[in-house]
């Protein structure tokens, strides 16, 4: 196999496409899977049958006539909440919540009659447009989406396609014609930082293996992406293993590995599937292997499942668990680029990460940097979720600000009913358990390592969750804290211990036990987890609490010093009350407290007697008037 | 160039010390730590050892370098505030019983809280639901006292290559657990207790058998006659602050008489009778070529690990039982005539550097007519104890003498203490033995060192015996596999499964600094220099003994008093996964193998139906059905067993019938 053979492959798959009309590509992403895509696939394929149409499942081997249809499956398309999307090209229509019923009419109207089906279409919330798709999207339209051009359009369990996309050339390039000097070099230039958490230059890195005088050498692929709301790895692997495969490669050129790991968490079944898939395909082609690209290098992909540990995602753990031992980190030094997998200098690379890789070898450096900012180049993907119109899987340049992703391209936030509101903004959660809170006044700092860094955050691995007024910051981070603390390793005793007491505390302040000295012992006990934990995890721990504690302070000595929870969701503190002004004395809430701690005149305003008063907040649903408040 | 680092402003030469935690120790700065011991792995868990070295922040004393130039601060406000509040956050989280507590004053828990000044605790109390683990002879496990340091767990694994203990779940439920969270009984801990000895606080203890040889020192009618194993002599001293190596066996004497002993004995005279059926059957194997290499027997730690790894190799092992359990049999035939007592009163109680012995004197083949050879087994630590509670003054005690006959030895018995002291003892009978000449120089020094794993080469009359002297199961493991593979060209290996031999066992006081142990050792050396004889073959009372009750050396009557057998532990002891457990007192028991071999062969099927035949009749009640593991009958697969009959190659058919005999026998009638 060499660059040669590739231009064959790709123009091969060319001269095949060019007969093709028109191409249906159905999101096989998990979420729309979890939705049914996998069955709209089937029924569409039926139809298309039953209609006559010609329909082309796998476009290399096929013999066709001219008006066949390309159906195919694609890896995330980034919208999971609009879920299950069917892409219709080249018209650059998109379905969405698309139901196996809508299967018929998408062939007999869109197909057969080149006609658009309204009611599939999306509608903008802001102004009530349908949107023929991505180009008119706003979801779509703002978003720069690099490391994941190709997911969402290309089969990730085709080779061919990729291959077609210029898969391959980079490594080819990188095998051929580069030294690893040259690699690591280039990608030092291109200024990449590991887009796994700590933002770590990747070209450094990669020279510190390289100086590393040793035989045997690994590089890792780390997808066991933990963080609760993350899923970027994930859609990454499910939708263009081949670029994963194709940047480890690259890596292990220019480190002088021959064999790789990508470790993924066992509950990405189509992640595992869709690697293993990519791995023996490029194996049975030639492209890893001996004698990679006539360098006379050899180069193997392991797949590796991991058991779904948080802590595995750090790298010292991650390894462990590779050797078949309990995922638990070691200190470092030595680091694992002098003595890493079975003792060996290893390289450890988030998925995103050897992603780009391909791409900015194929650019070139200079090009690559002029996306983002001077010290944080290039892209970066985010799970973006919570309480924001669209959320899904978006992708911009580094430097972007917090507004154009919550107001543009998550479309705005939304009030407890699911309504756009115009002022319900409270706070971004960004980079999971090891990330802060941001507030109102970052909405317009560039999203970047340092700058998030600097405001005690982090990029993390790009979960981004919104939070609207009616959040509780405390249980926001007492959600983290527990996450943490169920996912501790229990090595060291910082973490191990530390995360316990921070989470009675939390539990202090929400039950109304709190004081403001547990705020400041919160607050030592913080530092105290950062400073002197084992491994990222606890050193980053106590993250979104210490943040959280920073700029939400107020709603903190809210919670222990008036006893009061602002966003009212703490129902240790709700004091439920009537308001005499509403209040119609129609009795329903009486009726309706199963502790019978209302009372009063009919006709007359009613009230709580708070001793007795369990909080169930049965009353407030009674009422017809909206009398009972602080429930 | 000499290179040197700044720590706490001191100028530290650095000398080849692996890490900065090493370096500091020996400038005199103890720098706190729990997980840390020079024979373990780094593991960097308890961050107390963390010190702040200048450019590069707080780091692990114990996973750093030492470099030239370093500048370091080892006790900073910001140093002290974070061990404060680790100590805090692990005394939230530790049953604080100090006073009832094995490890009272003796842990480093307690010292460091001491130490820090820890006056209140600010964090939330753990709930301390654990159940104590007593299922063990050996050892007890609190795990509510465990500060999870991984200590215990990473000698058993590195050192001992046992791996008995290890870490279950997550987060704040991780435990220290054998597997399964099975018992400690139940797996494949050896019982060489040193988890205990490096656990720094109270949740893995040797198991205090005190109680029970004070009952009979109180019975009026037993006369209690206590043996004492050679390494103890030179290491109760330090348990009242002597001097490591101080010789107090006058001492001992005294204080065991003192106590209420009726007579004291040495196991140093079974040591020696051990040395000449060891090695006649040694210079036996040699003349008919094998099995070689011979393994020694006085380790039970090592027994117990031999039987369950290496089975293949139980014939290699040789067949004379401990100097212990031979004391046993003796004494239990020797005493009730020479005392002029009833055999079952009689008690006899080891005083040994041994937690394994305590596992050992419980095995049923070394019990006789239902009483035990040995009755009790105290550690060097429990009759420190003993004599503290007592209210004597160790040290001011006048030396008495032990009794005789059983009371006397020589050198060779003796040196049986350290590691290559079996051997030195067999050399020193052996080259007499097969030369018929005596022997001058006694002193086999190649046997003696510190090295885990060490050879030698002797010239016996012409023939060249390669020995090896091995502590350490570890290092007992490679020798085996090379054993097993037939890449061994050893004669005879000694081995003691604890550091040093005996002298480092987990019974005596705890040490974590080797010069200790070879105090200890030089000092066993001192006392054979000391003694009259050094040559087991001399000793008188051994020889009469022979001549009244053992007869002939590897004869019969010494065979049955002085020598055992092994047992395959390879398979798991479970009795199986019960399916039905039958409640009535007179259940028929039926066992189906689901082992691989009767798996492969149906026996999955023959239990899913024997199960349905038991239901369909309602015999729940009667019959406790069990999917069975091996009964090492493989090549007559499938088998099953009901009540104690053993079907090989089984069918639905005999099992059922075998099962409907067996209830009919009981007055069941299983048909409908």
């Amino acid at each position: 196999m060499g660059a040669e053979d590739l231009k064959k492959i790709k123009q091969a798959y060319l001269d095949t496409a060019a007969r093709i009309k028109k191409r249906i590509i159905i999101c096989a992403g998990t979420g729309c899977v979890a939705n049914g895509s996998l069955e709209i696939y089937d029924h569409i394929l039926r139809s298309l049958k039953s209609n006559g149409v010609e329909a082309v499942v796998e476009l290399d081997k096929d013999e066709h006539d001219s008006d066949a249809v390309q159906l195919s499956h694609s890896g995330c398309q980034g919208f999971c909440q609009m879920g299950p999307l069917v892409a219709i090209e080249p018209d650059g229509i998109l379905y969405v919540k698309v139901k196996e019923s809508d299967a018929e009419q998408i062939v007999t109207d869109t197909i057969r009659d080149h006609k658009v089906i309204e009611r599939l279409l999306y509608v903008d919330p802001a102004n009530g447009q349908r949107c023929k798709g991505p180009a008119e999207i706003p979801f779509y339209k703002r978003q720069h989406r690099f490391s994941l051009q190709l997911c969402g359009h290309v089969d990730p369990e085709n080779i061919n396609e990729y291959i077609y996309h210029d898969g391959y050339a980079a490594a080819a390039k990188a095998y051929a014609e580069m030294s690893p000097e040259n690699v690591c070099e280039e990608i030092l230039k291109s200024g990449l930082r590991g887009r796994g958490g700590g933002g770590f230059p990747t070209g450094k890195k990669w020279q510190f293996a390289l100086k590393e005088k040793n035989e045997k050498k690994y590089i890792i692929c780390n997808g066991d992406e933990g963080d609760p709301g993350a899923f970027m790895d994930r859609s990454i692997m499910e939708g263009n293993p081949h670029a994963v495969i194709e940047g480890m490669m690259i890596a292990a050129r220019a480190i002088g590995a021959d064999e790789g790991y990508v470790y993924v968490r066992t509950e990405y079944p189509f992640a595992v599937k869709r690697m293993i898939k990519a791995c023996e395909d490029a194996e049975k082609m030639g492209i890893l292997g001996d004698d990679v690209f006539g360098s006379g290098l050899s180069m193997r992909i392991n797949v590796m499942e991991g058991a779904g540990a948080f802590v595995c995602g750090e790298e010292t753990a991650l390894m462990a668990s590779i050797e078949g031992m309990r995922g638990m980190p070691t200190p470092k030094p030595p680091f694992p680029a002098q003595k890493g997998l079975f003792g060996k200098p290893t390289i450890i690379n988030n998925v995103e990460t050897l992603a780009t890789v391909p791409l900015i070898i194929n650019m070139g450096a200079p090009e690559y940097k002029k996306m983002g900012t001077s010290t944080s180049p290039g892209t970066k993907t985010f799970a973006l979720t919570g309480h924001v119109s669209n959320t899904g899987l978006i992708e911009v340049p580094l430097g972007t600000t917090l507004r154009e992703i919550v107001y543009n391209i998550g479309g705005g936030v939304l009030d407890a009913k699911g309504q756009i509101t115009g002022d319900g903004f409270k706070s971004v959660q960004i980079g999971g358990p090891s990330g802060g809170c941001l507030t109102e006044e970052h909405l317009d700092m560039p999203l970047d390592f340092d700058s998030l860094k600097e405001i005690g955050a982090m990029v993390g691995s790009g979960g981004l969750v919104v939070m609207n007024k009616d959040t509780c910051i405390v249980q926001v981070a007492r959600f983290f804290m527990q996450f943490t603390q169920n996912e501790s390793c229990g090595k060291c005793i910082p973490c191990r211990e530390g995360t316990k007491q921070m989470l009675a505390l939390l539990d202090d302040i929400i039950e109304g036990r709190g004081t403001l000295e547990t705020l400041d012992r919160l607050e030592k006990l913080g530092h105290v987890i950062m400073k002197a934990s084992l491994c990222g995890l606890g050193k980053t721990a106590p993250n979104p609490v210490l943040s959280t504690l920073k700029y939400f302070r107020a709603e903190y000595e809210a919670h222990v010093t008036q006893k009061k929870c602002p966003a009212g969701q703490c129902k240790a503190l709700a004091r439920p009350e009537i308001d005499p002004l509403k209040c119609k004395g129609c009795t329903l809430c009486a009726r309706a407290c199963p502790v019978g701690a209302i009372s009063g005149e009919v006709r007359k305003p009613h009230s709580i007697d708070p001793d007795k008063c369990i909080k169930c907040g049965a009353c407030a649903a009674a009422c017809k008037f909206g009398a009972i408040k602080g429930v | 160039m000499k290179e040197f680092l700044t720590i706490d402003g001191i100028e530290i030469p650095i000398e080849g010390e692996r890490n900065i935690l090493e370096l500091a120790r020996k400038a005199g700065i103890d720098i706190p730590s729990f997980c840390y011991h020079s024979e373990l792995s780094i593991y960097g868990a308890c961050r107390l050892c963390m010190v702040d070295i200048e450019g590069r922040g707080l780091v692990t004393s114990c996973s750093t370098i030492p470099e030239n130039g370093m500048m370091i601060r080892s006790n900073t406000k910001e140093l002290r505030e974070i061990r404060k509040t680790i100590l805090e956050l692990l005394l939230a989280n530790h049953d604080k019983n100090c006073t009832t507590c094995g490890k009272n004053q003796n842990c480093r828990l307690q010292e460091l809280s001491r130490r820090f000044g820890i006056d209140e605790i600010e964090f939330k109390q753990t709930d301390m639901a654990h159940e104590k683990d007593r299922s063990s002879l050996a050892l007890v496990r609190d795990p509510n006292k465990c500060i999870l340091c991984g200590d215990c767990i990473r000698f058993c694994d590195e050192i001992q290559s046992v791996g008995a203990l290890g870490f279950a779940n997550r987060g704040a439920d991780v435990i220290v657990t054998p597997a399964f969270g099975k018992d400690i009984a139940d797996v494949d801990c050896v019982n060489c207790g040193q988890c205990a000895r490096v656990c720094p606080v109270g949740a893995i203890t040797v198991k205090n058998d005190s109680e029970d040889v004070w009952a009979d020192i109180d019975d009026p009618k037993k006369t209690v006659v206590a043996q004492i194993a050679p390494a103890i002599r030179v290491a109760l001293g330090e348990y009242f602050g002597m001097k490591p190596g101080t010789v107090t066996t006058g001492q001992i004497v005294a204080a065991l008489k003192q106590l209420g002993f009726d007579q004291v004995y040495d196991t140093s005279f079974t040591a020696d009778l051990t040395i000449i059926e060891e090695t006649t059957e040694f210079l036996e194997r040699v003349k008919t070529g094998g099995p070689f290499p011979m393994f020694t027997s006085c380790c039970p730690g090592w027994v117990k690990f031999a039987e369950q790894y290496f089975p293949k190799l139980l014939g290699n092992i040789s067949s004379c039982k401990s100097p212990q359990q031979m004391f046993g049999s003796l004494a239990k035939e020797m005493l009730p005539a020479l005392l002029d007592v009833k055999k079952e009163d009689v008690s006899l109680v080891s005083v040994m550097p041994c937690t394994a012995k305590k596992f050992e004197a419980g095995r049923p083949e070394f019990s006789t007519d239902g009483m035990r050879d040995v009755d009790h087994v105290i550690t060097t630590q429990e009759l420190g104890h003993m004599i503290e509670q007592s209210g004597m003054d160790f040290k001011a005690l006048k030396p008495a003498a032990l009794d005789l006959p059983l009371g006397f030895k020589t050198g060779a018995g003796v040196i049986f203490g350290n590691s290559g002291g079996v051997t030195e003892a067999v050399l020193r009978f052996a080259s007499e033995k097969v030369t018929g000449k005596k022997l001058e120089n006694v002193d086999f020094k190649e046997a003696r060192g510190e090295e885990g794993i060490r050879e030698l080469t002797v010239d016996l009359n012409g023939t060249k015996i390669r020995m090896a002297v091995v502590y350490g199961l570890g290092n007992a493991r490679k020798v085996c596999e090379d054993a097993k593979n037939g890449k061994c060209d050893y004669h005879f290996v000694e081995v003691m499964a604890c550091p040093g031999g005996c002298i480092g066992g987990a019974g005596q006081p705890a040490t974590f600094n080797w010069e200790t142990i070879r105090k200890r050792g030089q000092s066993l050396y001192e006392v054979d220099k000391t003694l009259q004889l050094h040559k087991s073959q001399d000793n008188p009372y051994v020889q009469e003994a022979y001549k009244n009750i053992l007869g002939e050396v590897g004869g019969h009557k010494a065979h049955e008093l002085l020598h055992t057998g092994y047992q395959n532990r390879k398979r798991i002891s479970d009795e199986g996964l019960s399916i039905f457990s039958g409640s009535a007192d007179n259940k028929v028991e039926v066992g189906v193998c689901v082992g691989t071999n009767c798996y492969v062969k149906g026996s999955q099927t023959i239990l899913t139906e024997v199960l349905k035949y038991i239901e369909s009749r309602g015999l729940q009640e009667f019959v406790e059905a069990k999917a069975a593991f091996c009964f090492e009958k493989c090549s007559g697969a499938p088998v099953a067993r009901v009540g104690e009959k053993i079907i090989s190659e089984c069918t639905l058919r005999d099992v059922i019938d075998s099962l409907e005999e067996e209830l009919a026998k009981r007055g069941l009638k299983a048909s409908v």
